[in-house]
């Protein structure tokens, strides 16, 4: 079954070689903008107010980095996971296209996933070519970051795919991002650490995958925070998302195609 | 070259169905049905929207479990064999699938590669299928552009990318002007003689005279009739029809005045159909009765008197 769902990714590829130049240079800009207008800019100002012990002792450029590129994982996760997967059930069809050859239904979003992947990984790994630019991987462990970012990645891709499939329309999406990513993006422990949330917003940012994430991709770089016990339980954690989502989506797809 | 055999011929039908049943929870698509279609054969659903042709068509491309009664497609049971049937089949789709945004070519190629066919063999049919097509010249060309009429030309050649035993087309020319009709019936038409199993939707009775030679008349779910175009005609329809049309109000005055005239006489909202085996003589009579309408029509029966006689009601409303 494997390599039957990869027949799909020649697809994907062939789309994408149509629109990646646009794509390509926000991915790349992106995290540049980012770091240099919060990390470096608004940075300057934490870094002067004295906040360095409820950053770990570090600057925080050097804290915001990690965070936000565990938030871009996620991010952009959402936006693979939801219109490209109602262009396949709705708007161009291209699923129902392909389950009319060998193709099954689970195939579909199988392949499907792999390309998701690959652009959350092009996209991660943008993020931490930025982030080696402006000096913030202070570890040797910082390389692990990547493979931590995209398995945050993969924890939102199957659950939001899983969602979007059993969309009739974009009105769901619009609310995803509004209540669910969004409030994710800024309340996750990528901008302050969640330390300074009240405590019940706290435990709900602790059940979140994308504090975990972060905590991770934190603790990679930074060299500091993590203990290999803490580091396999945010990344079983993240996998339990993703395989959960997995299940599902793969539910959604055959739902959504084989009526 | 595959020889077209009878349903009741020696070899085993490419299709069979016995108490074929969809139901979406409360709702029966198709309500038990028994077809056969042989090799070679072109074989048609004739019947109004909702009729259940589309569910029985994604039944047979194995995209829709059947709820109950048995199926077969090329020998293989859909529950078990669905990939490798879909293998072996091409798909017309109701609603075109094609992707707007790729060239003519890289819709084709990227259809090839679902099948898992190597990509020298997708180039060699690619231009094969384009030339078949006449859309050669629009090769490189965005489909978004496209006429609908291109489109569904660009969608038969995608489906024929795998060499299918069996063309199932869904509708094949709904929407589509009269010239791109034609140009579309005369591509389904060479495939019919090349030996290609064709199994077709429609709700146009000239579509299933011009390109079936068997099919069943569906209504509400169940098959209403089944035999060749000409078979069907000669047994629910009398050779000719008298069309005739009436003044605003008058048809109601007229209705009762042309008793003995036909075998048969259907009063539709705007003209009354006169069945008869002589459409001239009858006419005459209708002249001497001193019935003056505003408009008289001699015709040959069609497939729609047919369904008009089964079920009381026109194809296409």
């Amino acid at each position: 079954m494997g390599s039957i769902a990869l027949r799909s990714l020649d697809y994907w590829l062939i789309r994408y070689r149509r629109t990646w130049r646009g794509s390509a240079a926000s991915t790349v800009l992106t995290p540049v903008l980012f770091l240099a207008a919060m990390g470096v800019g608004l940075g300057s100002l934490v870094d002067r107010s004295g906040s360095a012990g409820n950053l770990g002792g570090v600057s925080y450029l050097a804290f915001l980095a990690p965070g936000v590129l565990a938030a871009t994982a996620m991010q952009t996760a959402a936006g693979e996971a939801t219109y490209p997967v109602l262009t396949g059930t709705r708007w161009v069809r291209t699923y129902h296209a392909m389950i009319a050859t060998p193709l099954s239904a689970a195939e579909v979003f199988t392949g499907h996933l792999v390309w998701m992947v690959v652009r959350v990984a092009m996209t991660c790994l943008a993020f931490v070519a930025a982030m080696a630019a402006f000096g913030t991987l202070h570890s040797a462990w910082a390389p692990l970051a990547l493979p931590a970012a995209i398995l945050t990645g993969l924890a939102h891709l199957t659950p939001v795919a899983a969602f979007s499939a059993r969309l009739r329309n974009d009105a769901g999406l619009a609310a995803l991002f509004r209540f669910g990513i969004m409030p994710m993006f800024l309340f996750s422990g990528a901008f302050f650490p969640v330390s300074q949330l009240p405590a019940l917003l706290r435990a709900v940012a602790y059940g979140t995958p994308v504090w975990h994430g972060v905590a991770l991709c934190r603790g990679f770089t930074l060299g500091q925070g993590l203990t290999v016990g803490s580091a396999l339980l945010h990344a079983g954690y993240l996998t339990g998302w993703s395989a959960v989502g997995f299940v599902l989506a793969r539910r959604s797809y055959q739902r959504a195609l084989v009526r | 070259m595959p020889v077209p055999e009878a349903p009741d011929g020696g070899a085993p039908p490419y299709i069979s169905a016995r108490g074929l049943t969809k139901r979406f929870g409360d709702f029966v698509a198709v309500a038990g049905i028994d077809f056969d279609v042989a090799r070679g054969e072109a074989f048609g659903f004739l019947g109004p929207n909702g009729a259940g042709k589309s569910s029985t068509m994604r039944m047979i491309g194995c995209v829709s479990p059947v709820t109950g009664g048995t199926l077969r497609v090329l020998g293989l049971d859909p529950v078990t064999d669905g990939a490798r049937i879909r293998a072996r089949l091409g798909v017309v789709p109701q609603e075109d699938t094609l992707d707007l945004e790729l060239s003519v070519a890289e819709n084709l190629y990227i259809y090839g590669r679902y099948f898992g066919l190597p990509r020298r063999v997708i180039r060699e049919r690619t231009a094969e299928l384009l030339e078949f097509v006449q859309l050669a010249e629009r090769a490189n060309d965005l489909v978004e552009p496209l006429s609908g009429g291109m489109k569904r030309r660009l969608t038969i050649a995608r489906s024929l990318i795998n060499e299918p035993d069996v063309l199932l087309l869904d509708e094949p020319t709904t929407g589509l002007d009269p010239q791109a009709r034609h140009a579309l019936w005369d591509r389904l038409f060479r495939l019919k003689q090349q030996g290609v199993t064709l199994v077709l939707t429609t709700h146009y009775m000239d579509e299933a005279e011009q390109l079936c030679d068997r099919l069943v008349v569906m209504d509400k779910g169940a098959i209403a009739a089944e035999g060749s175009p000409r078979q069907l005609i000669d047994a629910y329809s009398t050779r000719e029809v008298v069309e005739l049309r009436f003044g605003e109000g008058e048809q109601q005055d007229v209705s009762g005045k042309v008793d003995g005239l036909a075998e048969r006489v259907e009063v539709l909202p705007d003209r009354l159909l006169l069945y008869v085996a002589n459409g001239d003589a009858t006419l005459a009579e209708v002249h001497a009765r001193g019935l003056a309408p505003s408009s008289a029509l001699v015709r040959r029966s069609t497939l729609e008197d047919v369904f008009l006689r089964l079920t009381g009601r026109t194809l296409v409303d």
